[in-house]
């Protein structure tokens, strides 16, 4: 892994997001970022950087702390034609502006029955593992796939948020991006190498609402997206060891949800673990093994299990938020117990 | 309203207590972080937002409050927890995340309760505001004697949270009093960039209420206008919004490298490091430099004694993670 070849260009997500949103914006003049910190300072997790320098502080622009009012505005401004792609810093703050969100820029094309529309991304980071406590290591990710009319997506990899951002910011629907601060590729809150992968220089988008089989396996499926990803692909190297053939689903995106790709490769192996770093009721994990059983529940040779944050605020102590947080080890627990 | 000795020695004690605490917390938080800064590493790992600079505002405004009083703190809460007497050892233990800290290591640093004291902080922008207003609407309720203050930064100032909770003190004529402390920067946004008007106190306009601001990072003088608006509040004559000039001599987390500073800016604002400043000052108005260093000594040593509590005390058992949900 080491020993890269000379012409790969390996990008962290940070520096992947940044990519697609300078190219787009070269691509099309209606394109404007705005959010906390994200003009000179480059976004806290580094994923506006150059944006500022290359486009000047009108396309690239510091709102003050007032999501209400700068989500909001995105939602104007997108239907009046432009595309906004808005920074909510931790997912966490959605508390003090999810009506601009869930009301407004989730449900205005459904309220026009289709004639306006509201073309913007919201971006925000999620997920925990540094010790930054309950209000600054949330993942949330069934509370925004649970209200129709915005898409939520959160890549695992550098290649997928290039291609995710793009495709984001080209879609003619509000795009919730949620990335993790762990596969940033920021050293400063401790990264997964595992999300810093070979990334094309030209512009290419990834499918929304597509899955990805990232390992074949045959003996159980392991379904998860951004963080959970990585810790499923540790997990399958190593049942791998002991002769398991783990099939690794990463989800890409929650909305669309891709569900005949899980529910093909459940048919194939017959067991189902779902690896979530949100609240573990009434969330994906849920919503997935719901999938699998609605369809047909006799492909299933053991009862599904979900690997997920338990139903409590996260804590601050790191062994505590250890303790809560999905690993491999649970994972492979999860399994033995089928 | 100027202070009395006792309570001039009371601010000074209170702010080289936060200073050396915070000093200690700094060089603690370090611990395991290098060479490469990895914020998940050490003994306190996670966000840390130091308050030295800020010292005044605390100090200034918590000298007329007492222990029945209600302060509502921010993301950036040591200075503000100290001078609203939060036990220090429980306080220290807290971000080591240890059981013997406030919530058993449940909250962190930025999630410091403490019922004792009446003393709750929040690291979400803006929402120390609204829960003053509850707090000094329970106590008119209640018809119980205290009032509340909530400590915010001038970003916070732009968050829909304040303006709501200064329509609802106005409306209500609550005992509740906003002090922004006035950093003139919310991470890497200078205040000018970010604020439609140049001060924050002409806001108290709109809102019925009297707004004062306070330059200078200058103790006495917040303590001035602080005592003015606390007494009214107690009178039930209702709420004032205060902007104190404050300075941040930190960056805005550990790890901060500050590259939006200004060149020069942070030299000038330790030139006008108001603990140093003070100690001057007191030592004018006729204090012995014993007097003074003896303080030093006695926060020394109840910062050393803090510490050394914190890192003594066990980690609670993890599975404790799932308890305290609800009670
Ligand atoms: C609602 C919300 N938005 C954004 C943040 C991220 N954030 C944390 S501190 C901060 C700057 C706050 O500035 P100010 O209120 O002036 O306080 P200071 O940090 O200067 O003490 C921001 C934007 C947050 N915690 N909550
Ligand atoms: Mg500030």
């Amino acid at each position: 892994m080491l020993d890269q070849p000379t012409n790969e260009r390996r990008l962290t997500i940070a520096r992947a997001m940044a990519e697609a949103m300078q190219q787009e914006m070269q691509r099309d003049p209606r394109v404007f970022v705005m959010g906390e910190d994200i003009a000179g300072f480059g976004g806290i997790f580094g994923n506006t950087r150059g944006l500022f320098e290359k486009f000047g502080k009108e396309r690239v622009r510091d709102t003050p702390i007032s999501e209400t009012g700068f989500i909001s505005a995105a939602v104007g401004a997108a239907m009046d034609g432009m595309r906004p792609v808005v920074e909510l810093m931790f997912v966490d703050f959605f508390g003090v502006c999810f009506d601009a969100i869930y009301n407004q820029m989730a449900k205005n094309a459904y309220f026009s029955g289709g004639n306006a529309s509201v073309p913007m991304v919201l971006m925000t980071s999620t997920g925990g593992g540094y010790s930054d406590a309950g209000q600054h290591s949330q993942c949330l990710y069934g509370t925004f796939a649970h209200l129709p009319g915005m898409k939520v997506v959160s890549p695992s990899n550098a290649y997928d948020a290039k291609g995710l951002m793009t495709a984001a910011i080209r879609d003619d629907n509000p795009v919730v991006y949620m990335y993790h601060k762990q596969l940033q590729g920021m050293g400063w809150l401790g990264t997964e190498p595992g999300a810093t992968l070979n990334t094309p220089q030209e512009g290419y988008t990834v499918e929304i609402g597509k899955a990805k089989v990232v390992r074949a396996g045959s003996d159980v499926t392991l379904v998860g997206l951004a963080m959970g990803v990585h810790n499923a692909l540790k997990a399958a190297d190593k049942l791998a060891e002991e002769g398991v053939n783990a099939e690794v689903i990463d989800l890409v995106s929650l909305v669309p949800l891709d569900r005949e790709t899980v529910i093909n490769s459940v048919a194939k192996t017959g067991r189902l673990i779902v690896i979530d770093e949100d609240y573990h009721s009434y969330g994906v994990s849920g919503e997935i093994i719901a999938t699998v059983t609605e369809h047909d529940v006799s492909k299933l040779k053991a009862s599904p299990a979900r690997v997920t944050f338990p139903d409590v605020p996260i804590p601050y102590a790191k062994h505590m938020e250890q303790f809560c947080l999905p690993n491999p080890d649970k994972i492979i627990a999860a399994y033995r117990k089928m | 309203m100027q202070p009395t000795k006792e309570q001039s020695l009371w601010m000074y004690e209170n702010m080289v207590v936060s200073r050396r605490f915070e000093e200690a917390i700094e060089k603690a938080y370090l611990e395991g972080k290098t060479p490469a800064f990895n914020m998940a590493n050490g003994p306190i790992p996670g966000e840390m937002h130091l308050s030295n600079g800020q010292e005044p505002v605390a100090v200034g405004v918590c000298a007329h409050l007492n222990a029945d009083d209600i302060v509502t703190a921010t993301h950036r809460p040591h200075h503000q927890a100290i001078a609203k007497g939060v036990d220090l050892k429980r306080m220290a233990a807290e971000i080591f995340g240890k059981s013997t800290g406030l919530s058993g290591g449940r909250g962190g640093h930025m999630h410091l309760i403490d019922p004792a004291v009446n003393f709750s902080c929040s690291g979400i922008i803006g929402e120390s505001c609204g829960p003053a207003c509850g707090a000094a609407l329970s106590r008119t309720i209640q018809n119980k004697p205290g009032v509340a203050v909530a400590f915010l930064g001038e970003g916070a100032a732009n968050q829909g949270a304040f303006h709501e909770a200064l329509n609802l003190a106005g409306t209500w004529k609550l005992p509740v009093v906003f002090v922004i402390e006035d950093n003139s920067w919310g991470i890497s946004v200078p205040k000018a960039e970010a604020t439609a008007v140049i001060r924050n106190d002409v806001r108290a306009a709109g809102y019925g209420m009297p707004g004062h601001y306070v330059p200078g990072n200058d103790p006495h003088a917040i303590f001035d206008v602080a005592g003015e608006a606390i007494a009214r509040a107690r009178k039930g004559e209702g709420p004032t919004l205060i902007e104190a000039e404050t300075y941040r001599l930190a960056g805005h987390f550990m790890g901060d490298a500050e590259q939006y500073r200004p060149k020069g800016e942070k030299d000038a604002l330790f030139a006008k490091d108001p603990i140093p400043k003070m100690r001057e000052r007191l030592l004018a108005e006729g204090c012995t430099a014993t007097e003074l260093d003896e303080i030093e000594q006695r926060a020394d040593s109840l910062v050393a004694d803090a510490i050394t509590f914190a890192r003594e005390s066990d980690y609670a058992p993890e599975s404790d993670a799932l308890t305290a949900v609800f009670v």
